[in-house]
């Protein structure tokens, strides 16, 4: 008899995940993306290459570093061990054009993690995704270099961007379907091939990771608002596909719109932000200002994620329905 | 003359409008892009101030109490267009770059403040002082704030250029910079415990920290005084009983001493 029953209050079966392990599961997610994002940067040239790997590993180590140095400051619990500062880092990363200096995500890194993450008290309490506020906040700091895309050594514009200028015939002369499913397009290093983040996003799938509502019901609102207010007339199919393909719709669907602390946790409030999303995505690709919405649409849905949970909170088992 | 030299201390530093009682956020945000704008927002609002407050002054016996809100905001109207039409015609960019800003002086409520506690109380001079103190105080702090938004989102300050375009975050000359910078200000003076509204040292007994000149005429300001009022009632009261009992305490202890005394004879 000298093992100690401990009756503790509940809950009493625990799951084996915790934040660490869920972290280091959107890692691997990521992996296939990074890794074919690199090797199109290095097909640009050898130095474009390098500056990617560059760029990635300088934002998880200014992530990593921007919290342990902002939580030693305030005398806080330091948790750079959850790896939740690298994944903003890396996903901030993958949302930079290969051939940007890397200080500037740098910045962006220390803006995303210090102000946008721990001055609202860390890991669960920010209200907006940290990776993509600081890729706005790069965005609108540093336009230029932000926006200017390159393909064989010259200036080019991203598959949606030239959709947007000068319409899909043009667009689909330069670039077909089949290479933005593969990637050989100009684009942000993570965003570009849509086969190798859909294979991350099956990978987390399966481990249940994320659940289907949220990228599901963005993706199919997007293509649905595509078809019906597509500038090149009405169900056109091409032109559907080069707005789920062409920009960073996929990889911000599965990877940035179902980060767990600013998506509703509600299995109908997850739809009706999906729904949301695709809604502002299309309004800000179709008939905004810039070709690309998919970053302001996610943080601004952030901010309706409590309203979202309010209204779609579900009814308790046993309990009537108003 | 020690009188308006105090005033003008006390608008520049101890009550600094925009740093101490954060009066008039709104051009504050809105146009300190650059330390020029800045500067001359402050000074147009300046101008005004000076004005105002000497007329208000000169004014004070003759506005009945009940108007006087009213009367203030069209002598401060009246300042505001000389003000406005002056810029247009000899600095027409200053007020392409102003905008807006320079008739919604009229309600800056820095002025009607100034008006409601200082210029419809005391004597020309003074509020003369006040004037210049406060308006000079508010222009230091918009060059201050301007100029460090225009350090970091465009690389000068006065628009002399030192730092290369690469190195420009545009942010900090657009709408979200200006509350980033408050923002870190705010926080700075929180962090080391300097006088602002939101932070009294004394710490007052009332919630929103007691910065009375700001609420004058309102009914909560009306509120407080009877509260302290009662307060002040309540405490003579205790004093008066105490005292009261002391004193029958004392004569009771004289009646004593005088009784032992009539025993020991």
């Amino acid at each position: 008899m000298n093992k100690k029953l401990n009756v503790s209050a509940s809950p009493h079966v625990r799951s084996k995940d915790s934040t660490s392990s869920i972290m280091r599961d959107v890692v691997i997610a990521m992996v296939p993306a990074a890794v074919l994002g690199i090797f199109n940067a290095f097909k640009m040239g050898t130095s474009v290459g390098i500056n990617a790997i560059l760029i990635i590993a300088v934002c998880i180590a200014v992530s990593v570093l921007a919290e342990y140095v902002y939580e030693k400051g305030m005398k806080k619990p330091i948790t750079i061990g959850d790896y939740s500062a690298a994944v903003t880092g890396l996903i901030l990363a993958l949302n930079m054009p290969p051939y940007i200096a890397p200080w500037i995500p740098a910045i962006g890194c220390v803006f995303a993690i210090v102000i946008v993450k721990q001055l609202y008290g860390g890991l669960g309490q920010n209200f907006m995704n940290p990776a993509l506020a600081g890729r706005c906040f790069l965005l609108i700091s540093f336009a230029g270099p932000m926006t200017q895309f390159f393909a064989d050594g010259v200036s080019a514009a991203t598959p949606l961007a030239e959709l947007k200028a000068n319409g899909l015939a043009s667009m689909l002369g330069q670039y077909s379907l089949t290479d933005m499913a593969t990637g050989m397009i100009p684009g942000t290093i993570g965003e570009t091939s849509a086969i190798a983040l859909l294979v991350g996003a099956a990978y987390m799938l399966y481990k249940k990771v994320i659940s289907w509502r949220i990228p599901v019901t963005y993706i199919a609102t997007v293509a649905v608002f595509a078809l019906i207010f597509g500038a090149d007339g009405m169900f056109n199919f091409q032109y559907m596909l080069a707005h789920v393909l062409g920009g960073g719709l996929i990889f911000g669907a599965f990877f940035m719109a179902t980060d767990y602390v600013t998506s509703p946790i509600t299995p109908n409030g997850q739809i009706v932000f999906g729904i949301c999303l695709g809604l502002l995505t299309g309004i800000f690709r179709i008939f905004g200002g810039s070709a690309e919405g998919v970053s302001y649409a996610i943080i601004f849905c952030n901010l309706l994620v409590p309203l979202i949970e309010k209204f779609t909170m579900p009814v308790p088992f046993g309990k009537e329905k108003k | 003359m020690n009188k308006f030299v105090a005033r003008i201390y006390n608008g520049i530093i101890k009550e600094n409008p925009t740093f101490v009682l954060m009066l008039g956020m709104c051009p504050t945000l809105a146009v300190t892009t650059s330390a020029i704008n800045g500067l001359s927002m402050g000074l147009s609002t300046t101008v005004v101030l000076i004005l105002s407050n000497m007329v208000i002054s000169l004014m004070r016996k003759i506005i009945p109490d009940k108007v006087r809100i009213p009367a203030f905001i069209v002598i401060v109207a009246s300042f505001v267009t000389m003000v406005q039409l002056l810029i247009k015609g000899f600095l027409p960019d200053l007020d392409k770059a102003l905008g807006l800003y320079i008739p919604l002086i009229v309600v800056n409520c820095i002025i009607l403040g100034r008006a409601e506690s200082c210029a419809s109380k005391c004597g020309v001079v003074e509020s003369a002082g006040d004037g210049i103190g406060m308006g000079l105080g508010f222009s230091v702090a918009l060059t201050c704030i301007g100029a460090v938004r225009e350090i970091l989102g465009a690389g000068a300050v006065f628009g002399f250029q030192f730092i290369p375009e690469t190195f420009h975050i545009s942010i900090f000359v657009l709408a979200p910079g200006a509350f980033f910078v408050l923002a870190c200000l705010q926080a700075l003076q929180n962090k080391f415990k300097a006088p602002s509204a939101t932070n009294t040292v004394e710490g007052s007994s009332i919630a929103c920290g007691g910065n009375c000149a700001a609420c004058a005429g309102k009914i909560c300001a009306s509120n407080q005084k009877k509260l302290d009022d009662i307060k002040a009632e309540a405490e003579a009261k205790a004093a008066a009983e105490k005292a009261a009992k002391a004193k029958a305490a004392a004569e009771a202890k004289a009646a004593k001493a005088a009784a032992e005394a009539k025993k020991s004879e």
